[in-house]
């Protein structure tokens, strides 16, 4: 029984000819698998596997290495806040209160309604604008409370984009 | 002030778009190389410009290349564009800003070293610059500046963008190797992998960094002896407690001085305690050292590092306990675990810093830290483990009245501090 799309599996067929080795594709596969689906359930970690002659044990095994490849269910919006140095001098830790408050979850877990996961982001490498966070595929800069608030009110009701490519 | 170089474009509208970035001079210095000179010229003159590598390391990138083997008839590009050490944000900056610089500069990469196949590792967070380099490369593909045939010259290359999926450890070339290779991006063991011999699919590969290879096409393009002259120039990101945050182009070997009155100067007025001149993996400087040049061998003297030039600036406010801390965290949390000195040591130090900053420090952790900090040195498989040091050295040898501080107030019965570090179960328990 597929989890994927006939697309996603043409994507993935295609991107094994992008290589040298099919093996290469491993990580791109499971992220347009990851868009189609949200997060990566074992079966799809499986279908995958068979599309790249791969076995299950090692797809996983390179799926749970990597932080955005989502080995669990997230929600809709995937929000990525910074707290490394630069955004923490510029007053990460007060934004990181405010998206807690507002969702009223801790980092690293989904809203009741499933909109909305927080999770820390290790340098997002946009120091100059800090503090800075990413939710699903933007960037924002130099955030204060207010803004987040902007942000997500903008985002929230709108559909997820429909892939984290 | 010498005019920028490597960002004169950065702020122009479309400069992203293949018809500006030709405006303004671009893919010239492919035209004119595929023309004029041979591959080896092009190392020559690179060679000639002294350029050292942009990534943290500052290898000669022209000895670099004279590494791969000539006689091999498979040999690989690979871009690291998976920059992740806190405080960098150059390449994005060059990446987002002039994408065909960085192609045009990989072209002339490859015909150098006689290369027909290109990887660029993108980290997965620059979504912009995703965008930006796949309409770009695209672009390039259809005015026939990459491809089978380039300008008709019988030179072929191919460029393929590979995006990462959340790894700072990808950063160190073998481990970026391993992830293009679709393994867990861990570390290989040098030598024998050394990546100019044995690389990626085990051919001889190239492994540049973004900035370095956006250097190449006014290499070409103006001379080595014209490079040399402006300054020749360097990126440097300038973030924290400044009036004006961002990149900073000044020729290599400025005074930190300088530097940080180019980025506007301390802000708020606040006097300056300490930075990272070359990310959070450099030994922090501090007001004593304001005149020194931020070169490899002048930060080298004074203990430190350029590394990737990422200068975080902090004043007179920052509560250098916290800072550490949160660099340490951040070693841990991207820590690959494939060695022990890195695996176990960051969180055991980030375990002390934890109690210190909780309320529960004693003063002989501080000597724990010191044998922690002496044991991570020199014993780890690459650079990540070894980052961690470095903070904690210069956090005992400039700061220790404030650990300290956190250690006696444990003592009094007062609240303590808003937590910044995560409590990790102890290892094995």
């Amino acid at each position: 029984m597929a989890m994927l799309s006939a697309q996603a599996r043409a994507d993935i067929e295609a991107l094994k000819t992008r290589y040298p080795i099919a093996r290469s594709a491993l990580v791109p596969a499971l992220l347009r698998a990851q868009d189609e689906l949200g997060w990566l359930p074992p079966e799809a970690m499986a279908e995958v596997a068979a599309l790249l002659g791969l076995s299950v044990e090692t797809v996983a095994e390179v799926a749970s290495f990597y932080s955005l490849i989502f080995t669990e269910p997230v929600g809709r919006h995937v929000i990525q806040l910074c707290t490394n140095v630069s955004c923490m001098l510029a007053g990460s830790d007060a934004i990181r209160a405010h998206l807690e408050g507002r969702l009223g979850i801790r980092s690293g877990q989904t809203t009741a309604d499933g909109r909305f996961t927080l999770r820390i982001a290790e340098c997002l490498a946009a120091c100059e604008e800090a503090p800075c966070m990413i939710v699903d595929r933007e960037r924002y800069a130099r955030l204060t409370p207010q803004r987040v608030d902007e942000i997500l009110n903008a985002i929230d009701g709108q559909p997820a984009h429909a892939a984290d490519r | 002030m010498s005019e920028r170089v490597l960002l004169r474009h950065v702020d122009v509208a479309d400069q992203d778009d293949i018809a500006t970035y030709m405006r303004n001079g671009g893919y010239e210095a492919l035209r004119r190389a595929l023309r004029e000179h041979t591959p080896e010229q092009i190392v020559q003159m690179v060679e000639r410009s002294q350029l050292r590598g942009r990534g943290g390391a500052g290898f000669p990138t022209g000895r670099k290349w004279r590494f791969v083997p000539a006689e091999a008839p498979v040999k690989y590009l690979v871009v690291n564009a998976d920059e992740g050490e806190p405080g960098t944000f150059k390449d994005r900056t060059l990446i987002e800003g002039d994408p065909h610089l960085l192609i045009e500069g990989m072209i002339l990469t490859c015909y150098a070293v006689g290369i027909r196949q290109a990887f660029i590792y993108l980290r997965r967070e620059f979504y912009l610059g995703a965008r930006k380099l796949e309409r770009a490369i695209a672009q390039a593909y259809e005015r026939g500046f990459l491809g089978q045939d380039i300008l008709g010259s019988g030179f072929a290359c191919d460029i393929v963008l590979h995006r990462g999926a959340g790894a700072y450890i990808a950063g160190e070339e073998t481990a970026l190797l391993e992830s293009l290779e679709g393994q867990r991006a861990m570390p290989r063991l040098k030598p024998p992998y050394f990546p100019a011999v044995m690389g990626l699919y085990n051919k001889p590969t190239v492994l540049n960094n973004v900035e370095t290879l956006c250097c190449v096409p006014w290499i070409v393009r103006e001379g080595p002896d014209w490079w040399l002259q402006q300054g020749p120039p360097q990126l440097y990101s300038v973030s924290g407690h400044v009036n004006r945050p961002g990149v900073v182009e000044a020729p290599l070997g400025i005074t930190l001085r300088e530097l940080i009155e180019r980025a506007g100067g301390m802000r708020d007025g606040r006097r300056f305690k300490a930075c990272y001149p070359g990310g959070s993996s450099s030994k922090p400087l501090v007001a004593e050292h304001l005149d020194v040049r931020l070169d490899h061998e002048s930060l080298a003297k004074v203990g430190s590092m350029l590394g990737s030039a990422a200068v975080i600036v902090m004043d007179e406010t920052t509560d250098m306990v916290r800072v550490i801390a949160r660099v340490c965290e951040f070693y841990r949390e991207e820590s690959c675990g494939k060695c022990t000195p890195c695996r176990e040591g960051t969180v055991w130090v980030t375990q002390i810093l934890d109690r210190i900053l909780h309320g529960r420090g004693r003063m002989e952790d501080l000597d724990l830290l010191r044998s922690l900090s002496k044991h991570m040195t020199g014993t780890c498989l690459c650079p990540l483990g070894e980052s961690v040091p470095p903070s904690l050295n210069a956090g005992l040898e400039y700061f220790r009245e404030e650990f300290e501080a956190y250690i006696r107030r444990a003592r009094e019965p007062v609240e303590m501090p808003v937590r910044i570090v995560e409590s990790v179960p102890a290892p094995g328990g």
